[in-house]
Formats: structure tokens, sequence, C-alpha cells
């Protein structure tokens, strides 16, 4: 079909069909990996609706496993609790467990969907950053409530969130493999441009075919745009470790992987936690996109407002996806200065 | 048994590198070699490290001395040659072979120090234990005494960032020796430090090394430290081994004029021994003879007084002066042991020439030099000293070396040191 198609070629009035080819290479793809890609559409869109389900309408399972984590971290970051033996870490666990239940039956009491997220959110802020970032966190959420955004916002979230975590899994190893092998480092750099660069709307269209319309091709694309930087990072991160330290582990004779681990890893974590940083920022600057091919959320609200010339709602969820925004930077900024080198860093006497 | 002996070694960078050796073998010289593209960072090194020694690697930056180092424990795989670790060749040992063989017998310091930031001081110094897969508490105890050994007790709990140079160094020094293998690698381990700082650390690996007898393969680009710890020392060039002996040999019979203009810089008052410049006992009696011997001993050379020695064994008793050899021949006396003078400041043969200024201000009698059994094996009298000083200066202060970069600012100040060193009788 194609050699049909240039039998007819003419040098000085050249019309070279790459659009047709896409075409044809996408149909073809969709053919050969059918299978693949229901799974992969299953997974996804199972997952999605999972997560934002479980946000919308947070069971009371879900609330008493958070708070029992805000337990766990609250133990964790006040010293003098720490210094008790570590068998008591359970309590913080079963303390928060049960906070979390009286929250949720609050919540049900005045029947309010958000309440109880709306708290967790709130005192993951405090834990994690400080007391004022949680306060402004409970006082944007709230304001999230307040435009009615809020189950959109949850369902952006969870779209945002399903894709960091898939593009991280499969981002953060590559980044490795990256700074391990010259060769793939070298043969995944044009990949990587070609993913960041080309418009987003562009790869919009063949996930449309492969998926059709829906949450799925939204998420693909919001994963092939939002991977590249924690792969990049990932390989900066590690390249970047002390050779002299990496020559230490090998030699007092530490294996590759346990070279990995104990070494590159540990040293290039605020690297590579940048990196997700940068995932996180552009997934959330896909939610438009994501909206136009099915998904649902702030997206969604946007791309109405635009058509409809709505400056409310527009605005609306707009700002809404900015409190998503500064809440999951600060936090992640937060946590990458939790990590190991970042605290050593900062001892003094 | 030597344990580490290299023969023949190679190291080429670059793809045409077996093309280059080849050449390198056939004769070509460094530059015709660089025409492939490569890079030769060692060429043809042969040497022997015994048990128990130190054996310093001294040259310029570049000259290749980070590159053989790391050969030695397959850190770089080497180009041609052999290396053979306690009888054992392992240029061609890989992965789980070449780790074995680091963990049990060839530990390393690094010239920054290459700890673990996210550790503390005792995971640090415990690390080498952890990968030989030893029990938590065993590791933290033998990285204990590693570190107190080290003079950093009761620093464990610390982060490497709350440590000073010095004391990171320390840490690094502690991992190696926690490892308990017997040959430590040392690639500059010291050059990252203040002098100061530098010349404590030496010390004290001299001190370490006196009761742990490691072997140990220093390298460094300082002249003076090669001299200070190198119990024998291989000065490299562009790549190649050019001399190999010990400091003395280096330095008073350089195989080159490479080697000449290097050491032209070395500050040898810390190198040379009293033995290296002492002049033959003249003034000597017989302690076990009679006053009147003595008396007609000096009165032939006319001394102002003399060094009582035994006739068995030449040791040296002490020193009669003219005035108490007249006064006991006038009372009669049958012995010299009345009139000898015992405190004559008598230096032993080993003494470095820093530290006899002090004794030798003192003393208005030419230095006696002893050996182990306390026989006069010769004097150094005041003048002779001052000359080998002078001839030092001049030495330093003319040559345009190739060391200057490195080594030059510690000689200067070296010199200041030992000004004001030799009032307080040196440090050493
Ligand atoms: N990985 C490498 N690739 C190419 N050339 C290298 C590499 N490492 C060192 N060299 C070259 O080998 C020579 C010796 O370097 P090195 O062993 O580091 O010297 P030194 O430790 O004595 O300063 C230098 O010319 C250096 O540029
Ligand atoms: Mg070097």
């Amino acid at each position: 079909m194609i050699l049909a198609q240039s039998e007819g070629f003419d040098p000085l009035n050249p019309r070279i069909e790459i659009g047709q080819w896409a075409d044809d290479l996408v149909s073809w793809f969709e053919d050969t990996f059918k299978p693949v890609l229901d799974l992969i559409s299953d997974g996804l869109g199972g997952a999605y609706d999972g997560l934002s389900n479980a946000l919308r309408e947070p069971s009371v399972i879900l609330i008493v496993l958070l708070f029992g984590l805000i337990g766990l971290l609250f133990w964790e970051r006040f010293p003098p609790l720490r210094a008790l033996s570590m068998s008591f870490v359970v309590v913080p666990i079963v303390l928060g467990g049960a906070a979390g239940w009286g929250v949720h039956a609050l919540g049900e009491e005045l029947e309010s969907q958000f309440l109880a997220l709306l708290i967790v959110f709130a005192l993951i802020g405090w834990l994690v950053r400080s007391w004022a970032f949680g306060i402004f966190s409970a006082v944007a959420f709230y304001v999230v409530a307040g435009m009615d955004e809020w189950d959109r916002a949850m369902e952006t979230l969870s779209l945002v969130l399903i894709s960091v975590i898939i593009a991280t899994l499969i981002g953060v190893p590559l980044g490795i493999l990256a700074a391990k092998s010259q060769v793939v480092s070298n043969a995944i750099r044009p990949v990587l441009d070609f993913m960041q660069t080309m418009p987003a709307m562009v790869y919009l269209i063949p996930t449309l075919f492969a998926f059709g319309i829906g949450v799925v091709p939204g998420m693909i694309s919001t994963i092939v745009f939002a991977m590249p930087p924690g792969v990049r990072l990932t390989e900066h991160g590690i390249r970047n470790v002390d050779t002299e330290v990496v020559e230490a582990g090998q030699a007092f004779g530490s294996p590759p992987l346990r070279i990995l681990r104990q070494i590159q890893l540990p040293l290039a974590l605020p690297t590579i936690m940048a990196g997700i940083n940068q995932v996180i920022m552009l997934a959330l600057s896909m939610v438009v996109l994501a909206a136009m091919v099915g998904a649902a959320g702030l997206g969604l609200e946007v791309v109405r407002g635009l058509q409809g010339l709505q400056i409310p709602r527009g605005a609306e969820a707009g700002l809404a996806v900015v409190v998503l925004a500064i809440f999951l930077d600060r936090i992640v900024a937060a946590l990458a200065d939790r990590a190991p080198v970042v605290r050593a860093s900062r001892v003094r006497d | 048994m030597a344990a580490v002996r290299a023969e023949g070694l190679y190291k080429v960078f670059g793809r045409k590198a077996d093309l280059a050796v080849q050449q390198l073998k056939q004769g070509a010289s460094r530059e015709e070699v660089a025409k492939l593209g490569v890079t030769p960072a060692v060429i043809d090194a042969s040497f022997e490290v015994e048990p128990g020694e130190i054996f310093v690697v001294m040259g310029l930056s570049g000259s290749g001395k980070s590159t053989l180092i790391r050969m030695l424990n397959g850190l770089w795989h080497a180009t041609d040659g052999h290396i053979y670790v306690d009888g054992t060749d392992i240029v061609n040992a890989h992965g789980a072979e070449l780790r074995q063989m680091r963990k049990e017998k060839i530990s390393m310091v690094f010239q920054h120090f290459a700890l673990l930031p996210h550790l503390t001081v005792a995971e640090n110094a415990a690390y080498a234990l952890d990968i030989q897969g030893m029990p938590k508490e065993e590791r933290f105890a033998r990285a204990e005494e590693a570190l107190e050994m080290v003079g950093l007790g009761g620093w464990g709990d610390r982060f490497p960032v709350q440590l000073s140079g010095g004391m990171k160094q320390r840490v690094g020094l502690a991992r190696a020796l926690a490892a308990g293998s017997e040959i430590m690698l040392m690639d500059e381990a010291f050059s990252a430090l203040d002098p100061l700082i530098k010349r404590e650390m030496q010390e004290q690996l001299l001190q370490l090394q006196s009761s742990l007898n490691k072997t140990i393969v220093f390298i460094t680009h300082d002249l003076n430290e090669a001299m200070r710890l190198g119990d024998r020392i291989a000065v490299m060039r562009d790549g190649r081994i050019v001399q190999i002996g010990t400091a003395e040999e280096v330095l008073n019979d350089p195989a080159n004029d490479y080697v000449a203009q290097f050491v032209a810089d070395v500050d040898r008052t810390r190198v040379l021994t009293a033995s290296s410049i002492m002049e033959p006992a003249q003034f000597v009696v017989n302690a076990d003879s009679g006053p009147r011997e003595a008396q007609y001993t000096m009165r032939e050379k006319q001394m102002v007084a003399a060094f009582a020695v035994g006739r068995r064994g030449d040791k040296l008793h002490g020193v009669v002066h003219d005035q108490d050899v007249v006064s006991a021949v006038r009372r009669g006396d049958k012995s010299l042991e009345g009139i000898i003078d015992t405190d004559v400041g008598a230096v032993h043969q080993d003494t470095y020439l820093v530290d006899l200024f002090a004794p030798s201000a003192e003393n208005p009698l030419p230095l006696p030099v002893i050996d182990d059994e306390k026989r006069l094996v010769g004097v150094v009298p005041r003048v002779t000293l001052l000359s080998a000083m002078a001839s030092i200066a001049d030495v330093v202060h003319t040559a345009d070396s190739p060391a200057q970069d490195a080594a030059t600012t510690g000689v200067t100040r070296g010199f200041g040191t030992e000004a004001s060193n030799a009032g307080q009788g040196g440090d050493a």
C-alpha cells in the first residue's frame, strides 16, 4: 500500500505521505497488540476508577488507614517520640486509626464527603512540611470544595497520581539503565526529546485510536509527556554521584546492585525527587488535553468553560488545578528534603 | 614472597590500546603511539612490594600514579602485563573473583576521602565489614576499635559533614583498617589536607604502621611526603617507573636527570640522617686505660677533650676533658672512671638532620654518633652540619625543578618550621 502510493512519486512536486504512514503504523500496531492494549486499558481504567471513587467517597477503611499513616508520620516527626522503643510504633498507628474512624463518623454526621480527606491533606501538609503549610492546605482545599470542584479535583488528582506513579516506575529504572550504559543513554536520548517536544495533541490521536475515548488515552498521553524529566534527572543524578565514592564501594568488594542501592540511589535521591516533581507538574499541565479525549475532572471543566466562553467555570477549575499543583509540589519538595543525604548534610553539633 | 608484584604492566586508554601496547613493546615512544589516538597512562611497570613495607609511588600529576594503583585492585583492567597479589595473578580475574580478593586482601584510602555522606562515622568505618557480611554488632565493635586506633573513638554518631578534612581522612583510614586486609592502597591520601594536618597524618600513619605492619602502596606527588613515609620509592614519569630505591638512594644517586631535578627540591634535613653526614671520630681515647695514656694521646693530637671508648666493642663511655685528665694524672688515679663525663649528647645514627640542630647547639664538642649497641660510629662536628645545610639551601634556592608546583611550597614552609623546630629539638 505504501509502495502503491510512492509509485506515482514526482520528485519535483513531492508529496511524502508521512501522515498516511503514521496512520498505517497505528492500525498495524492496534491489530497486532490488541490483547496487550486491552490489558493496559483495563488496568489503567480500573486503577483510575478505583482511586477516583475512593477519593470522592472515601470509605471508613481508607480514612482509618490514612490516619494510621499520619500517626506514623507524627511519631517519626518528633524526636522525643522516636526515641521511645520501636515496639511502641503500633501505638501511634492505632491511635491515628481511631482518630480516622472518628473523623469519618463526623463527616457522615455532617453529611460532608470532603471533610475527612481535607483533614488528611492538611495534616500531611503539616507533618511533611510545616504547620503554616498545613493551614494553607486546609484553606486551599476548603476553597476547592467551596467552588464545588471537589469531586472533579479528586478525579484529576487520581489521574495525575496514577500517571505519575507509572511514569516513575518506568522512568526511574530507565534512567538508571541510561546512567549505567552509554549505549542505552544514547538510544533513549532522541526518544525522550521526541516525547517532550512533539506537541502533546499529536499523540493524543493515536492513543485515542488505540484505546478509544475515555480516561485511558489521556493517561497514556500524560505518562508519555510527563516521563522524560524523570528519566533524565535520574540518569543525571546517578552519573553525578562522586566517582571516588562509587570506587570506594567497588574497592571494598561491593557488587554493582548493592552499590546502586547503598551508594548511588541514596546520593542521587534529591535529584531523582526533583525529576519526579517535574513529572507531576507536567502531568498536571496535561489535564486539559486529557479532557479533550474524554478524561473527566478539572480539565473537562476548563474545556467546557472554553467552549461555552464561561469565565467562572474556567476560572474555578483552573484555580483548583493550581491548588493541586502547589500542594503536590510542596509535598514532594519537602520529601526530597528529608532524603538521608540532605538530612545528613544539615546536621550540626 | 612479595605481597604485590607487577610485571610489565601497561594501561592504555583508547580504542587501539592493544596495538599501542605492541608498538610500545617494540620501542615506540609515548608520543609516537599517541598518534593512534590513545593515552598510554602506565607503560611497562614492574615492581615488587614486600610484606610490611610502605612502597611509595611518586610522580607529577598525570604521570599515571592513580591508574597504576587502580590496577592493583582491579578497579581498572590492565591492558597488558601481570599483577600478582599474594601470588595470584588478578589481571584476568573478573566479577565475583575480584570482589572476593578486594574484601579479603586489599583495602583503599582515597584522596577526597570518599565517605558516604548519608551514613554516620561508625557506619562508614563499618562499611567494608558490612560488605563482608559481618553481623551488625560485631562490625560496629570492630569499627569502633578502628576509630579508636586513628584517634576518633567516640565520634561514631557524627556525620561526615561535621568533621574536618583531617578527621574525615581518619575515618577513611579507619574504614580501611577495619576491613582487616593486609594490603592498603592509598591514592594521594593526604594531598587534600592542610600542610600541618598532613604532617600529623603522616606521623600517625607511621605510628600505626609500626604496630600493624601492613603492606602499603602510597601514592603522592609530594617528594617530602614520599621521603618521609617510603621504605622504598618508585619515581614515575610519563607512565614509566624511572627509578625504585630507598629515599637515600633516590636522593644521593638519582637514576637520571629527571629524578635529580625532582629531588633537588626535597627537604633533605628530614631525609638525610646523621650517618649520612658523619665523619670519622678522631679524638678518641681508650676508656679502659689510665689517665697517663689519655694525657699522652691528647697532647700528641692537641685535643681539649676526647671521647672515651671501651676497647671491647667500641662502646662510648663519655667524654674526658683536658684539665680533668691532667688533675687525674697529678692525683695518680689508676683509671679514667672518675673523670668521664657521660653527658655528651650522643645521637643515634638514624637521627634526621633536623633533629641534630638542638644537641649540636648545646654541645661545644662534635656530636658523637652511636649505633644500636651504643658503639661510637662517627661524629658530626657543627661545621659539618652547617655546611650540609648550606649545600641543601643552595640547591633549594637555585633549583628550577619540575616538582615546583607540587613540592616547593612544602619545602619553603618546611624550612621555616625546620628553623623553629631546631630550637625545640625537632618534633619527630
Ligand atoms: N579514564 C581515562 N580515560 C582516558 N585517559 C585517562 C583516564 N584516566 C586517566 N587518563 C590519563 O592517563 C594519564 C595518567 O593519569 P593518572 O593516572 O590519573 O595520573 P596521576 O594520578 O599520576 O595524576 C593522564 O594523562 C590522564 O589524562
Ligand atoms: Mg592521581
